[in-house]
């Protein structure tokens, strides 16, 4: 019996290398993205010796973490990165305060210089926890081995709590050769992070007094209800259907609401559609879940919707009242605040307005005549709006289930206007920071979860260049993402910046010196198509989709394209610039603007 | 209407209660770099050794809205228990601890040690040809004071910034 006994403890002592693995076990992890290095070595020695965590090998530190970024976003679940010290920690920044700005729950463990070695300038040593102080929700630096186990799981807690976000773990060498003893997760609730979830009653009920009485009302909804998880989204279809209310998704939320619903204005904000932004300008009532009045979704502050009484539901509540002032302030999770939301609803005696509701969707019906993602498809030059609706058109056809991620540029805002959602976690955008390179390692990371799904990369050629070592992963564990590349050989929205405010003066946004594409995929053991004729889009979208293993679709589109509508900088929701051929208030860009980025 | 209107500014002690864990005061003095917001004065000290807490008490100005925004960023930091904005909650009492050093001799030397004494500031430390006064109070008495010293032999000025707590029967912890 006490031999036993002794045995079980024994057990529960591990190196510092299997505490951290056992951790990840225990927290559900089964995939982790990483690079090795001198002093991650004793934990890829462990991971070498067991089968219950898969490493998936990528080509560079940043990807790893866009990889467990999209693998986060399209599952749910905590992506999980691991990296050496040094250079393999400082290559990672970018992906860290890409999670962070994007709400993305990611678990990132550094290697670090053992000890004795730290602040000594040690080969590869860096101050990771000071430079991803800023870059991440929260940080540890693991000095002693008693404390590692509970430092993993709290990092867990931490991750996907509350906003969730990324967390780094840095892990001196010592720590990880060193013996100690393992915990499970602790079932106590954390000594000082316990972030609220259920919204107040009584700012429930007065956002429901607020929204009855509303004549003109309109839903906002980011990605904090796609974050609350796909019932959340369920909740926010069944109460925008329930209120008969209008309802837009900012560039973080789209598939929270089904695009092919009628309720559905479209995305809103600097490229968003006419009808969404007149919409948010001239409501009387805003309610807006999971969404923070970013400076792309609500233009000139002092002109956003200005005679609405606001109601803002988010779980961070340093969120409310930053950059808007709003009237019914909730602090909850989405779906929870929703949920509450719809009990409220119907147990309100209050009727609505239904003759004011429907002169309301007259107007924006009005609006929506305005057709403002028109666009003319003649002659052979593809547009590259027409290239993105018929991969959304025919990707529907086939009736796949379908995971976009996209780079950052115009591509991604025309994604985003003509590749329409049905369900949350398919979307995956670098949204907060625009991060070019994004795409690719994102859509790796989606595919490992969704072996079976199709999972498409729609990105720019230049965009693409910035991670394009990442095919080598694809290669390596055959994994067939699509890259759809909107070939216009230049930083299309540098570009359009450039003519818009800069006197078409193309300072270094032409894409000079291109690769061939398809000798690029060929060369990764990749198949390369290139598409150059309108004629010929369909043929190649189908022989993509077609292929079982991971393709490059270089597509030439029409190299002055520029994407529209669009809000100035500096300019209010009712001054968009529409398409050329299309009217509308037309605002010019105010001095003022043009500080704004 | 946004928050373009709301230009008064106003200032706020606001004391923090967090873990009193390495790194902690940097995340503090980052959150405030970082977002552009003014620090007045900082101090932190260990409060609470059996729970490992730490109190850091700040002093910091901005309209409504960003003082809002701070306590709310302050909170959301991982390590940090409570945050209470002392200035908004109500009467507090807060204080400041110096020391100062005169450096002088014959009547000026005679006129600091009338000085202090009116000050009730203590002298800590003394030579034939200096003094270390020690004071405790209100910021703007201690301001008082090294005015008064400037022209007698003021050599060097060490002050702790704010701590505060509130009046009353009410606590942080």
């Amino acid at each position: 019996m006490s031999a036993t006994l002794q045995t079980q403890t024994e057990a529960r002592t591990m190196t510092g290398a299997e505490i951290v693995l056992q951790a990840l076990k225990d927290q559900g992890v089964e995939v982790i993205f990483g690079y090795p290095g001198g002093a991650v070595l004793p934990l890829y020695d462990a991971l070498f010796q067991q089968n219950a965590i898969r490493h998936i090998l990528v080509r560079h530190e940043q990807a790893a973490v866009h990889a467990a970024e999209g693998y986060a976003r399209s599952t749910g679940k905590v992506g999980v990165v691991l990296v050496t010290s040094g250079p393999g920690a400082t290559n990672a920044v970018t992906g860290l305060v890409d999670a962070l700005m994007d709400s993305i729950p990611v678990i990132c463990l550094t290697g670090q210089v053992p000890t004795h070695l730290i602040g000594n300038d040690a080969f590869q040593e860096a101050d990771t926890t000071g430079i991803t102080r800023p870059a991440t929700k929260h940080n540890y630096l693991v000095k002693d081995i008693a404390r590692l186990a509970g430092t993993v799981h709290e990092a867990f807690y931490v991750a996907k709590s509350g906003r969730p976000g990324p967390v780094v773990i840095d892990l001196p060498k010592d720590i990880l050769i060193g013996k100690g003893p393992y915990a499970e997760a602790p079932q106590a609730p954390h000594r000082s992070y316990r972030p609220q979830t259920e919204p107040d009653a009584q700012m429930i009920r007065d956002a429901v007094a607020l929204l009855k009485g509303a004549k003109r009302p309109v839903v906002y909804a980011g990605g904090g209800v796609i974050n609350a998880g796909p019932e959340a989204s369920r909740l926010l279809t069944e109460f925008v259907r329930m209120t008969g209310m209008p309802c837009t998704n900012t560039l973080m939320g789209l598939g929270a609401y089904p695009s092919t619903d009628p309720q559905f204005l479209g995305m809103l904000g600097m490229h968003g559609t006419y009808e969404a932004n007149l919409a948010m300008h001239g409501c009387d009532v805003m309610l807006n879940i999971g969404a923070r009045f970013d400076d792309r979704v609500t233009g000139r502050l002092n002109a956003f919707s200005p005679h609405s009484k606001k109601i803002h539901a988010d779980i961070d509540p340093s969120s409310i009242n930053k950059n808007v002032k709003v009237d019914v302030a909730i602090v909850g999770d989405a779906g929870r605040v929703l949920a509450a939301l719809i009990e409220a609803w119907k147990a309100e005696a209050a009727q609505q307005d239904k003759a004011a509701l429907a002169e309301w969707w007259r107007q924006i019906d009005a609006w929506r005549e305005k057709r403002c993602l028109s666009y003319v498809q003649q002659g052979s030059i593809i547009k590259p709006q027409h290239a993105v609706r018929r991969l959304y058109e025919i990707t529907r056809e086939m009736g796949r289930d379908t995971f976009i991620t996209t780079e950052v540029g115009q591509h991604q805002m025309w994604a985003a206007q003509y590749f329409g959602f049905e369900q949350p976690n398919r979307w995956m955008t670098s949204g907060g920071l625009g991060t070019m390179g994004y795409g690719l390692p994102a859509a790796m990371g989606v595919q490992i979860a969704h072996p079976d799904a199709l999972v498409i990369d729609i990105a720019g050629e230049a965009s693409i260049l910035m991670n394009i070592q990442e095919m080598g992963t694809l290669a390596q564990y055959r994994l067939p993402v699509k890259v759809f590349i909107l070939n216009n050989e230049y930083m299309g929205m540098v570009r359009q910046w450039q003519e818009l405010l800069h006197g078409s003066r193309y300072s270094e946004s032409y894409s000079a010196a291109l690769p061939d594409f398809v000798k690029l995929a060929e060369s990764f053991h990749a198949k390369g198509i290139r598409v150059t004729r309108a004629e010929e889009l369909d043929a190649g979208i189908r022989e993509m989709l077609a292929h079982p293993g991971p393709v490059i679709a270089d597509i030439a589109v029409a190299k002055d394209e520029n994407c529209f509508p669009m809000i100035p900088s500096g300019a209010a929701h009712n001054e968009m610039i529409l398409a050329p051929g299309q009217t509308g208030g037309v605002a010019g860009v105010t001095d003022e603007g043009k500080v704004l980025v | 209407m946004p928050n373009s209107n709301d230009t008064t500014f106003r200032n706020a002690t606001i004391a923090v209660l967090v873990e009193n864990e390495a790194g902690i005061l940097a995340r503090v003095v980052g959150l405030f770099s970082g977002r552009g917001y003014n620090i007045e004065s900082l101090t932190v000290a260990p409060v609470d050794d059996n729970r490992r807490l730490s109190r850091i008490t700040i002093v910091t100005s901005g309209t409504d809205m960003v003082i809002e925004q701070i306590k709310a960023q302050l909170d959301r930091l991982v390590p940090v228990h409570k945050v209470s904005d002392l200035t908004l909650e109500g009467p507090h009492l807060a204080r400041e601890m110096m020391l100062v050093k005169v450096v002088g001799k014959g009547e000026n030397r005679m006129e600091a040690l009338r000085l202090a004494d009116a000050f009730r500031a203590r002298v800590v430390d003394a030579t034939t040809e200096s003094l270390v006064f020690e004071m405790t109070g209100a910021g703007d008495k201690l301001d008082a004071f090294i005015d008064l010293m400037r022209p007698i032999g003021l050599k060097e000025v060490s002050r702790t910034g704010v701590v505060a707590i509130a009046r009353g029967a009410s606590g942080l912890a």
